[in-house]
């Protein structure tokens, strides 16, 4: 092929196994001199194992990297580095109370007799950043200024460093739209400097915008690798979630639509940098699932209904009242329950036991005079252990040593057990195996029946469509479609995710 | 409702005991002799109860704020500062409820405004701690003005040096505050919150637990317990000494805990385990001072021992130690 003459990095076949889990299986990709080249995919899809391998952090099970045509192997960062491999991470990585053209330099400043020589490391940090159209005092601590320009002097590093490929992991995260145009700005003068850049972002307008050619990743799995000229919105969003659109098999849920009584109202429910004032309604006996991509505020919105984040603007009208959330307890108080999307984070309590783990909302309701005795917190353990039909070898054991699948249960059975009336599940069926993920899915079917109301947010479109009364879609931040009935179909999500709402409708 | 098994008997800190109570008799072959005088216990088992006391009782409020990740660094601190406010409160003839409860409501003050740095304002329990660490002194000797205060209040005295139906006072003390905060800990559903915000704190919160009050209510503990054991140092002494009361006890106090096997890292905890704790600390001072070697070596045998325990309680060592044996047996049956 003419273009693999342009070809700088590439990798072919890598596959990474951590214990059971392969996170990688036989990806490749190819980068080129003078490309952007965006690299996709939703949580868990491998993106990061996959920047890891080519940086040097972590060796790959099998596959070759070679490098200019030459195959290479780096145990270390640094061996990446020297070969002209650069990465800028997410949370920038330097170093917040050093200077500017410390930052730039460290390590391999100009010297001599062993001294470093500041003014000219500072001259050269000048002469380095004026590339950039950066005009900053490089003695300032690096800390004194804005994220975008931590980035920038990160770029430079990196550049500086390596200078063959450069890997942004997410550099537009926490940037606004003018520091976003200008990281662009930079982006364009290196590419045409000849380097080639890996783009990581969950922004899709970005990658329209930027990239040149896009690679999607799902399930450690490699979808596809395209030119962005040859593709659509709708074609990259089905990759990225992986949507056969031709059959759709699972019918949305029968029943009366909008037919419970109303639970309550949001009404232009925000928060500022997070969340774009939104309005849903909620009624008993209804699942609404949420779709969405990563970093689309689906997230978010459930945080702030369950009082984690603080809205700055709107209010939840329940029971007749209008209220702010302002925290996890009130929320609690409500009869509000929540399964977060990071399990282990900010769900399970590792070393205490399924017991303890099923009671602690129940009995932090309760408060901490009212104990439930040893024998009541077994009953109510064993209770939904056999309800939910929890795969423990006792309610003693520690939960950290279930599988994902059970230790889903445990959470949603700590909730279950506060009698609540309206509950959110974030990914509920994220890294848990497939018959455990059948389980709950058909669980959320029964709680749905018995009454209560449910927001699911999840990536699997089958799913939501097989056990939603309605869909909602999230994009940039804000609710940008609300399906119904018949329109809740995986093809009419991907569209409204993609946001080309009427093309295709046909 | 519990029953005893053999593993809850044959814990490493029991072991550990009986050992340096061996050793000791061993040096001193009289340690474990008892005699009744006076209507009360002598001897050095007493003496390693009595001694032990303040230690275990710092340990006792330690305990729980360990469990949350969090430490107290100031116990030592506070102890001087209670000493001195029940000193300075005896020697204008103030009785002893209005002495103790001085004290105790300084203690808790001090408490109060450790937890209240470190659940509300989010510091780092040791930075936030370290501050009345150092301002403690300070403020003790600010009380008793630069000098060692003196009393000679009976009751007071009596809560450093009495004895209750045989047993030092002290040690009675401590046996109770034991007792009490393990039940409230354990018949409550304090543990249980103390244990899931040790484990996860963000997904205590998650559960709508109170977090921040939980951790403000521990650290006032600590105060409280750091205080009394300040009163019962004082009135053994008959004296408030800013300087050196409660010096260095806040390291015994967490080494206590450590050795009850409550994890740094937070989450398990029990009461009386950090209790046993401070008894094997003791039991190694006076071992020491009864063998007749020289007390310089007490620091170097105490850090020989502590390592030796908390080497048994890695998880590493743990680790090692089955593979090991994991390996014998597969040699075995090849």
């Amino acid at each position: 092929m003419a273009t693999a003459e342009g070809v700088v990095l590439e990798a072919r076949g890598i596959t990474k196994t951590f214990g059971n889990h392969t996170a990688l299986k036989g990806v490749d990709i190819s980068l080129r001199r003078g490309e952007v080249h965006a690299l996709l995919g939703e949580n868990g899809a491998g993106k990061s194992t996959l920047i890891k391998i080519l940086t040097g952090a972590y060796t790959p099970d099998a596959g070759v990297i070679s490098l200019d045509g030459q195959p290479v192997s780096f145990a270390t960062p640094q061996q990446a580095q020297a070969l002209g491999i650069g990465t800028v991470y997410q949370e920038v990585n330097l170093l917040p109370n050093m200077t500017v053209s410390d930052n730039l330099f460290i390590g391999r400043q100009p010297s001599a007799f062993g001294l470093v020589n500041r003014s000219a490391t500072d001259d050269l940090a000048r002469k380095v950043l004026s590339q950039y159209g950066l005009d900053i005092d490089v003695r300032a601590e690096l800390s004194t200024y804005s994220v975008a320009i931590q980035q920038i002097v990160a770029i430079a590093r990196a550049v500086e460093l390596s200078g063959k490929v450069l890997i942004l992991d997410e550099p537009t995260a926490s940037l606004d739209r003018h520091e976003v145009d200008k990281l662009f700005e930079i982006i364009r003068t290196l590419k045409s400097r000849g380097l080639a850049i890996v783009f990581i972002t969950h922004f899709l307008d970005q990658v329209f915008e930027l990239s040149d050619r896009v690679t999607v990743l799902r399930n450690g799995f490699r979808i596809g690798s395209e030119p962005v000229a040859a593709l659509d919105r709708t074609g990259l969003v089905r990759m990225m979630l992986g949507k056969d659109l031709v059959h759709h098999h699972n019918g949305p849920v029968e029943g009366e639509p909008d037919g419970g009584d109303l639970l309550m109202s949001v009404r232009q429910l925000g928060l500022t940098g997070s969340v774009q004032p939104l309005d849903l309604d909620i009624r008993k006996g209804e699942v609404v699932g949420v779709a969405g991509l990563l970093g689309s505020g689906r997230t978010e919105m459930a945080r702030l209904m369950f009082g984690i984040d603080v809205a700055d603007s709107g209010a939840l009208h329940i029971d007749g009242e209008s209220r702010v959330v302002r925290s996890a307890r009130e929320a609690v108080s409500l009869g509000f329950g929540f399964c977060p999307e990071d399990r282990k984070a900010d769900g399970i309590f590792g070393d205490l036991s399924v017991r303890e783990n099923i009671v602690i909302a129940m009995q932090a309701r309760l408060g901490w005079f009212r104990a439930l005795n040893r024998d009541e917190q077994l009953e109510i353990a064993g209770n939904f252990i056999e309800a939910l039909d929890i795969r423990t070898a006792s309610a003693e054991l520690p939960v950290k040593l279930l599988s994902g699948g059970n230790q889903q249960k445990v959470i949603l059975a700590r909730w279950l057990a506060t009698d609540p009336r309206f509950l959110i599940l974030d990914e509920p069926t994220r890294g848990i195996d497939v018959g455990a993920h059948a389980e709950i899915v058909r669980m959320i079917s029964r709680l749905r029946e018995d009454g209560l109301a449910l927001v699911v947010i999840s990536s699997e479109l089958d799913e939501i469509v097989s056990y939603s009364s309605r869909v909602v879609v999230m994009r940039d931040r804000a609710l940008v479609a609300e399906l119904h009935g018949a329109d809740i179909t995986p093809a009419r999500i991907v569209q409204a995710i993609a946001g080309q709402g009427v093309e295709g409708a046909a | 409702m519990k029953r005893l098994h053999l593993s809850d008997i044959a814990r490493p800190q029991l072991l550990a005991l009986a050992c340096i109570l061996l050793l000791n008799w061993l040096v001193f072959p009289g340690f474990f002799t008892v005699t009744w005088q006076d209507g009360r216990l002598f001897g050095s088992l007493i003496d390693v109860i009595n001694r032990g006391a303040p230690v275990a009782i710092l340990a006792v409020g330690m305990t729980a704020i360990i469990a949350t990740r969090g430490v107290d660094l100031s116990v030592g601190a506070v102890m001087a500062v209670a000493g001195a406010v029940a000193a300075t409160a005896a020697v204008v003839g103030q009785p002893l409820i209005v002495t103790l409860l001085g004290a105790l409501l300084v203690g808790l003050a001090c408490g109060l405004w450790n937890g209240a740095l470190v659940a509300f304002l989010g510091m780092q329990p040791f930075v936030a701690t370290l501050v009345l660490m150092v301002a403690g002194r300070g403020l003790a000797q600010l009380i008793t003005e630069g000098s060692i205060v003196t009393f000679s209040d009976p009751a007071l005295i009596f809560v450093g040096t009495g004895s209750l139906l045989g047993l030092p006072m002290p040690a009675v003390i401590a046996l109770v505050l034991m007792i009490a905060a393990h039940l409230v800990m354990r018949r409550t559903a304090m543990g249980l919150f103390v244990e899931a915000i040790g484990t996860n704190r963000s997904a205590a919160s998650y559960t709508g637990l109170r977090t921040r009050t939980v951790i403000l209510t521990l650290y006032a503990f600590g105060g409280l317990c750091a205080a009394l054991a300040g009163v019962i140092a004082a009135a053994d002494i008959r004296g408030a000494d800013a300087n050196n009361a409660g010096l260095w006890l806040e390291l015994d106090a967490i080494l206590a805990v450590v050795i009850g096997g409550t994890s740094l890292m937070g989450g398990r905890f029990s009461i009386p385990m950090s209790v046993l704790g401070a008894v094997i600390i003791q039991a190694m001072n006076t071992g020491i001072l009864v063998s007749g070697l020289p007390p310089e070596f007490n620091l170097i045998v105490k850090a020989s021992v502590i390592i030796l325990i908390l080497v048994m309680q890695s998880d590493r060592i743990g680790e090692l130690v089955s593979r090991r044996f994991a390996r014998l047996k597969l040699r075995g049956k090849s």
